[in-house]
């Protein structure tokens, strides 16, 4: 009997108990679900601009208009220095990598109060629903990436205080990684807390806009003085004025604050993936 | 081949009462500081049992508790129990929309959850895209949608809607169309609530020709429902819940009757508890009743075709000058089998205040079962104003033997619950 019971003990499929290791992440689950992870990528996409008639056009018009905003009010009014990057270059440059980091939280962020409706009914690995909205604003970031480079190759010609670093081009993909990686690992953790205590949406409403006055999106670190030391521990500081480096010659690059920055976004991450999963399991009771 | 494909081992799920408050955070710290001990967290240990009715101790209860059983591969197992009896609180944890509190299962193949249709439908999308990312969510891969797409369509027969928005769907499509594609799941476990059996009468057809489609295919299926009928047509094994606590598995029938019986009205040496009216007003109330063989014993089992006496008493009020008293026999889930009102010249009796003893002697041909007795008594003056009225007194079981012959009853199981006489007439041409 004992060994019947020990044979077939390996062909369970699915064996649950309250207590699981906590990094059980179930990646290969997750990968099962690469269909709905696609379909739901598909779904954010389409469903957004769904009787619209400029459609993903919206993708451009934003990032545009914000740019004038910013351009005018903090360039030609509040006359911020930009490092003699001309300042609407410098502010598009900013925004369109704020504003992918800002949504992949957001988003994020909202993955299980959103979702209790579905989440509730069905089981799926609770983290294609995080994945697929990184991937899918990584879609609109090209789109709103192919803009800037216009812009960028526009100020390239027309002026000529640029020096883009064009070996640093290749760090260019995983810094965003990075910024993909902190934005979900942020959402995570507030998405977490927030199913039992609203309290954290709360936080987060004005958390996100505070949080960009101290990445250097709408001045460059060099104005900031003494502050800068500090200010480029915040690795969303970091990244952006890297990446402005990398573009405008102007900025501030440095590998020592990078790799805090990416040591930062690993433990972020483990502590993230940690909540999360030990979340999802129960949250539907708290919700 | 007993093959179990679901094992459930000491199961429970403790649930907290009341508002997510500071309290909250007192008990999550109080737990963690435990957790960090190495403890067993401290709230498991205490908790009441799920009755709603009663107030009790703990901000604590449970709503699955103790639960061990397992289930073989081709089973339709119907879950039963009343309102809170933790049916939902099973599926959710089984369909892994939450997880066990303490315990474990263990289960083997795919399992597809139905505990709605049209899961994650998006308004805005069309109902080609909905079936995509439904059909996704359910658990099926986009090449297997693709494969079915067809078929899922013309199911539903929304065929000229599928390029529209479903927001645009009348309630009666959209839910085809989500369930056409519940349908073409092939998942080797089917957990289905039996919200998903509301709908109009084809629809809940539909569903639950589905599920026997899905048994028949040798797969497991588990099914929660209060409808006792779907269960005992549906299902060959079922799981009675009470409170949160496992009652009784086992063969269908045996196990909805054990149910059944758990909410009839005993009586106390045949005394009628005060309670026990269904409808009641103070002009007459009924007593004291009694289930009698020939030689005036007491009983609660009848041989088949066993001639019985009930005997009853009723307290008079007032005068009733036309009464009616009836009196039926009836299975536990309330379908009635055979009624009597007392056979005197006119159909109704004068009643005057005071004590009456009632007898009625009856030899009804009903099929070995269970069964209980209703009982009545109404105003005929008064447009039939019930004056009393009890229902599931006694229980009484007709065995599968006569009194004398012993000879047997021919089937196994009934599918009626009376024996009409016949006379057959067989030639061969």
């Amino acid at each position: 009997m004992a060994v019947k019971s020990n044979s077939s003990e390996q062909n369970w499929d699915i064996v649950v108990k309250p207590k699981q290791s906590l990094f059980n992440l179930n990646l290969k689950e997750v990968w099962a679900y690469k269909d709905l992870i696609f379909l739901m990528v598909k779904r954010d996409i389409t469903a957004q601009y769904k009787q619209t008639i400029l459609g993903p056009v919206w993708m451009l018009i934003q990032p545009i208009f914000t740019t004038i905003v910013f351009t005018i009010t903090f360039g030609y009014i509040a006359k911020i220095k930009t490092d003699g990057v001309p300042s609407m270059l410098f502010y598009m440059i900013g925004l369109t990598f704020w504003t992918y980091f800002a949504d992949c939280l957001n988003k994020t962020a909202s993955t299980f109060t959103a979702n209790a409706s579905i989440f509730g009914k069905v089981y799926f690995p609770r983290l294609v629903i995080p994945i697929s909205v990184i991937i899918s604003n990584i879609i609109k970031l090209l789109i709103q990436f192919t803009l800037l480079l216009l812009f960028w190759f526009y100020f390239l010609i027309k002026t000529n205080t640029l020096t883009p670093q064009y070996h640093l081009l290749i760090l260019l993909p995983f810094l965003l990684l990075m910024l993909a990686l902190l934005g979900l690992a942020f959402g995570l953790i507030a998405s977490s807390l927030t199913t039992k205590y609203r309290d954290f949406t709360f936080l987060l409403g004005f958390g996100v806009q505070l949080f960009m006055y101290g990445s250097c999106i709408i001045f460059p670190i060099s104005l900031t003085g003494i502050y800068s030391k500090i200010l480029m521990y915040n690795p969303v500081a970091a990244i952006i004025e890297a990446i402005r480096f990398i573009f405008t010659g102007s900025g501030y690059f440095s590998i020592q604050y990078l790799s805090i920055a990416f040591l930062f976004t690993t433990l972020l991450m483990a502590f993230a993936l940690i909540i999360f999963n030990k979340t999802e399991k129960s949250f539907m009771d708290t919700v | 081949m007993l093959n179990p494909v679901i094992q459930i081992n000491n199961l429970g799920k403790q649930y907290r009462l009341g508002e997510v408050s500071g309290k909250t955070i007192a008990d999550d710290f109080k737990r963690w500081i435990h957790k960090i001990k190495g403890k067993e967290d401290p709230f498991l240990k205490i908790g009441d049992e799920n009755d709603r009715t009663k107030n009790g101790n703990s901000d604590y209860i449970w709503a699955l508790k103790d639960i061990s059983f397992s289930v073989n591969q081709g089973d339709v197992l119907g879950i039963i129990g009343k309102n809170g009896a933790g049916k939902s609180t099973l599926l959710k944890i089984l369909s892994r929309t939450t997880s066990p509190s303490i315990g474990e299962y263990k289960i083997k193949g795919r399992v597809a959850s139905l505990l709605e249709v049209g899961t994650g439908f998006h308004p805005d999308l069309t109902g080609r895209e909905n079936v995509f990312l439904n059909g996704a969510i359910l658990g099926m891969t986009r090449h297997e949608i693709k494969n079915q797409f067809d078929e899922i369509v013309d199911f539903s027969g929304v065929e000229r809607y599928i390029d529209t928005p479903v927001k645009r769907y009348s309630s009666g499509m959209y839910v085809r169309l989500a369930f056409a594609v519940a349908a073409h799941l092939n998942p080797e476990i089917l957990i289905v609530d039996e919200v998903l059996a509301v709908g109009d009468a084809e629809f809940q057809k539909k569903c639950l020709g589905k599920m026997k489609d899905v048994s028949e295919k040798g797969r497991t299926v588990i099914f929660v429902s209060h409808n006792l009928s779907a269960v005992r047509t549906l299902c060959n094994k079922v799981l009675y819940l009470q409170n949160g606590k496992f009652v009784e598995i086992g063969e269908t029938s045996a196990v909805i009757d054990k149910y059944l019986a758990g909410d009839k009205i005993n009586t106390i040496n045949g005394l009628i508890p005060q309670n026990a009216s269904t409808y009641q007003n103070n002009d007459a109330k009924f007593l004291s009743f009694n289930l009698l063989n020939k030689k005036n014993e007491t009983i609660d089992t009848l041989y088949y075709e066993q001639n019985f006496i009930i005997e009853f008493s009723l307290q008079v009020n007032r005068t009733i000058p036309k009464a009616i008293i009836d009196f039926s026999i009836g299975t536990l889930d309330t379908r009635y089998t055979y009624t009597s009102t007392f056979d005197t010249n006119a159909n109704y009796i004068k009643l005057e205040q005071g004590i009456y003893s009632i007898r009625l002697q009856l030899s009804p041909k009903i099929t070995p079962g269970t069964y209980t007795f209703y009982m009545g008594v109404h105003d005929f003056e008064n447009g039939g104003l019930t004056l009393d009225f009890i229902e599931k007194i006694g229980v009484v079981t007709i065995l599968q033997f006569k009194e004398i012959s012993g000879e047997k009853f021919p089937l196994n199981t009934s599918f009626g619950n009376v024996r009409i006489d016949g006379k057959w007439d067989i030639n061969k041409i």
